[in-house]
């Protein structure tokens, strides 16, 4: 048996420590990893659980991420709780085996500190890879703080491992602010940590002999189309099932926890809409401005970024007063759009006030992002409803140096 | 371990089969007779995973298996790492009291060809074996890339044709020596390690029970013969695989705890290498009188490979 970690009712932990204690408490069958920075404490930290009896389980140090995966995949399929760590380039090397883990429906738990890819290297924080395993048909739940690292964690077991779900999870943080800021952690004691996530069930288990199974079939164009719709709809079903854990974690701690987060939407003229350790930053800006220069704004941040909170995000975007929405994406949009704008356009297009939506690409490779920078891009914002037009380009980027750089005119007239 | 004990190849032939007989696999395939071979060598429960190749697409072709046992597939180079970590979670789940039937013996069995092995899987089985997990990784070495047409691989011989090393007008096909996966494992501190062949199906059953038997992880190198990529009837399996071990150009060895090496099938008559080329269509260029150097080379080669193992086996290094 493990050995109980004794906790206080408030730590001072760290993104990256709070994630580790969570996948501690949950009593993980296999961990399978490979460090990198920004996550790597996350994986010493449970070393460290290993070393002095808190974990029962096995902890496989692998030769890369492609093999942490790889690993989790295989153990997955013989019927226990598994879970890893990484960020960035190991993310990258992972991607084959995201895939291969949600079509084969193995609720594997991936806690990310976000950073940004190469080249140029760079082991700052950005969204580079959270948005790299936007396709891959996972869940990807989005921790803003450290308490939310340790309380997302906690909920990714349990929504995974649901049985009408099945599907694998990512928990993302963002690297550095997050995962490396230590703030006051409320944990939960070992037990009732437990008791919420509960006991694994078995699926599909290659340890009962008495069942044998096939996973990872092979389907061409007679099967793989109604697989990979079938896929998809448990993705978009698990909408629900987050909804109810998140409901049970507010009875078990107080801690409310919506798909959409929202703050002073109802009376908004102008809207920022981002995500990760920046809404703090925007929140505080709108708030401000508020005060200081009656601005109407309000932030709107999805914190299931997959399923991509569609229907969440157009309820909170269906304000009669909005004029104009402005998505901030912090990751290198490569010739497009930020997926951001491009998700939450979708949504607003179909609201009543249809508002003008323009985009913002921001803090790539860590690149600051601070209160004044989110107040400018508001009163931004402001203008564009006061003229009754988007005043700049549809993109820019903010905080980058040298001449301003922006792509598209709204066409008016 | 339970062991069944086949006496002979009519019993082998119609043995109770844990893997179906209904399969996509080219007639004549080797790879069948050794994946066979495998499942019929030990009553235990088996967990087995496969490499993408031949292997994989023919038997788990979606709503069919062939699989009448515990069996996945991920990618073309992890299911070394699929077999290893399903093996941490059968440790796990052991100790924690969570298994079916956790006195029942499992055995732990990762499939890949020569693609898999030498060439994209190779850090994956490198990191399982140096991990020290308890399974066997069975490499089923037809040489080629066979499942995608014939690519060359690193375990393609000198001279061989592939579409990759094509043999034409100014080219014999391939220049590189084949990749020593044997001495290569061996090295990685494995307490078994083997290359066997499915002709010799007596010693072939032996080793596969020897790497099971053994804690920690094993490596066999089998000798695949591949009727399609390799050029010849597929009724010819055996007598090609036949020219391969009297030809010493796949010779039968052990390694034991990465020292003591022993020879397990010494030909009466070694016979000529010309003889094992000259049977399939891949060498068939090598036989245009300015391709001569090349056998030349492949026969030098042979014999010092040859000599090195013998002198090994009697050095105990
Ligand atoms: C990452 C990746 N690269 C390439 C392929 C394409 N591919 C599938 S099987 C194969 C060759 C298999 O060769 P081998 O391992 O020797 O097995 P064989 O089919 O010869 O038994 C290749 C190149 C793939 N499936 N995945
Ligand atoms: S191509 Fe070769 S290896 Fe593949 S199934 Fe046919 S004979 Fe077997
Ligand atoms: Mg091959």
């Amino acid at each position: 048996m493990a050995k109980e970690f004794e906790l206080n009712e408030v730590e001072v932990w760290d993104g990256n420590y709070a994630a580790s204690q969570a996948l501690r408490q949950a009593q993980i069958d296999v961990v399978a990893a490979y460090p990198i920075t920004p996550s790597t404490p996350i994986v010493e930290g449970y070393g460290a659980y290993v070393a002095n009896g808190y974990v029962d389980g096995e902890f496989v140090m692998v030769e890369s991420e492609h093999g942490a995966m790889s690993g989790c995949v295989g153990a997955a399929a013989a019927g226990g709780r598994v879970a890893t760590a990484t960020s960035s380039q190991g993310f990258a090397l992972m991607v084959e085996v995201l895939y291969q883990a949600s079509g084969m429906r193995l609720p594997i738990v991936l806690t990310v500190a976000n950073r940004a890819l190469a080249a140029p290297l760079n082991v700052r924080g950005d969204h580079s890879d959270m948005y790299l395993g936007r396709d891959s048909g996972w869940i990807q739940l989005d921790a803003f703080d450290a308490q939310e690292a340790y309380d997302m964690t906690l909920c990714a077991f349990k929504i995974g491992e649901h049985l009408d779900v099945r599907l694998p999870v990512m928990v993302h943080q963002d690297g550095f602010t997050t995962s490396h800021k230590a703030q006051n952690v409320y944990p939960l004691q070992d037990s009732v940590a437990y008791k919420f996530i509960g006991d694994y069930v078995p699926v599909d288990d290659m340890l009962d002999f008495s069942r044998p199974v096939t996973h990872g079939a092979q389907t061409e164009e007679d099967w793989h189309y109604e697989h990979k719709a079938k896929q998809h709809k448990a993705l978009m079903d698990s909408r629900t099932v987050i909804d109810e854990v998140f409901a049970d974690f507010k009875k078990l701690t107080g801690r409310e926890y919506k798909r959409v987060e929202s703050y002073m939407m109802e009376d908004a003229e102008v809207a920022l809409v981002l995500l990760g350790s920046s809404v703090e930053t925007a929140v505080l800006a709108a708030k401000q401005l508020r005060e200081e220069e009656g601005i109407k704004v309000g932030i709107v941040s999805p914190r299931c970024f997959r399923p991509f909170p569609y229907d969440l995000v157009r309820e909170a975007l269906d304000v009669p007063s909005l004029k104009a929405v402005c998505c901030l994406d912090k990751s290198a949009p490569g010739g497009a759009m930020g997926a951001l704008f491009n998700e939450v356009s979708a949504a607003a297009y179909s609201t009543k006030a249809r508002p003008m939506m323009t985009n913002y690409i921001y803090g790539l490779g860590g690149r600051d992002f601070a209160v004044d920078e989110a107040k400018r891009i508001i009163r931004e914002q402001k203008a564009h409803a006061d003229a009754g037009h988007i005043t700049t380009d549809i993109q820019q980027f903010s905080g980058l140096r040298g001449p301003k750089l922006g792509f598209f005119q709204t066409r008016r007239g | 371990m339970a062991i069944t004990s086949i006496k002979n190849l009519k019993e082998f032939s119609t043995n109770n089969d844990r893997f179906e007989g209904a399969h996509l696999l080219c007639p004549g395939c080797a790879h069948s007779m050794i994946v066979r071979e495998l499942m019929n060598c030990t009553d235990d429960n088996l967990v087995l995973a496969s490499n993408t190749g031949c292997l994989e697409v023919s038997t788990a072709v979606y709503p069919y298996t062939s699989w009448d046992t515990s069996w996945i597939h991920i990618g073309f180079e992890n299911a070394a790492t699929a077999a290893s970590c399903a093996e941490s979670m059968y440790k796990a789940r052991k100790r924690k009291g969570t298994l079916k039937d956790p006195d029942a013996p499992v055995k732990f069995v990762a499939f890949g060809g020569d693609g898999s092995t030498y060439d994209i899987g190779f850090q994956w089985l490198s990191g399982a074996m140096e991990r020290g997990h308890d399974f066997t990784y069975i490499c089923l070495d037809n040489e080629n890339y066979a499942n995608t047409g014939g690519q060359r691989s690193s375990a393609t011989p000198v001279g061989a044709h592939t579409t990759t090393a094509q043999a034409g007008s100014v080219s014999y096909g391939k220049k590189q020596k084949k990749k020593d996966i044997v001495a290569i494992m061996a090295a990685h501190g494995a307490p078994y390690v083997a290359q066997l062949a499915p002709n010799k199906w007596k010693s072939m059953a032996k080793g596969f029970q020897k790497a099971l038997e053994t804690e920690g992880p094993c490596f066999i190198n089998t000798v695949s013969a591949c009727t399609t990529e390799w050029k010849f009837d597929p009724k010819d399996t055996i007598n090609i695989t036949d020219l391969a071990t009297d030809t010493l150009m796949f010779p039968i060895y052990e390694i034991i705890d990465g020292h003591e090496l022993n020879i397990l099938y010494r030909p009466k008559n070694v016979l000529k290498v010309e003889d094992y080329l000259g049977a399939q269509g891949r060498y068939r260029h090598l036989f245009k009188p300015e391709n001569k150097h090349v056998i030349e080379r492949i026969q030098k080669d042979i014999d010092e490979k040859w000599e090195l193992l013998q002198r090994r086996e009697e050095a105990r290094i």
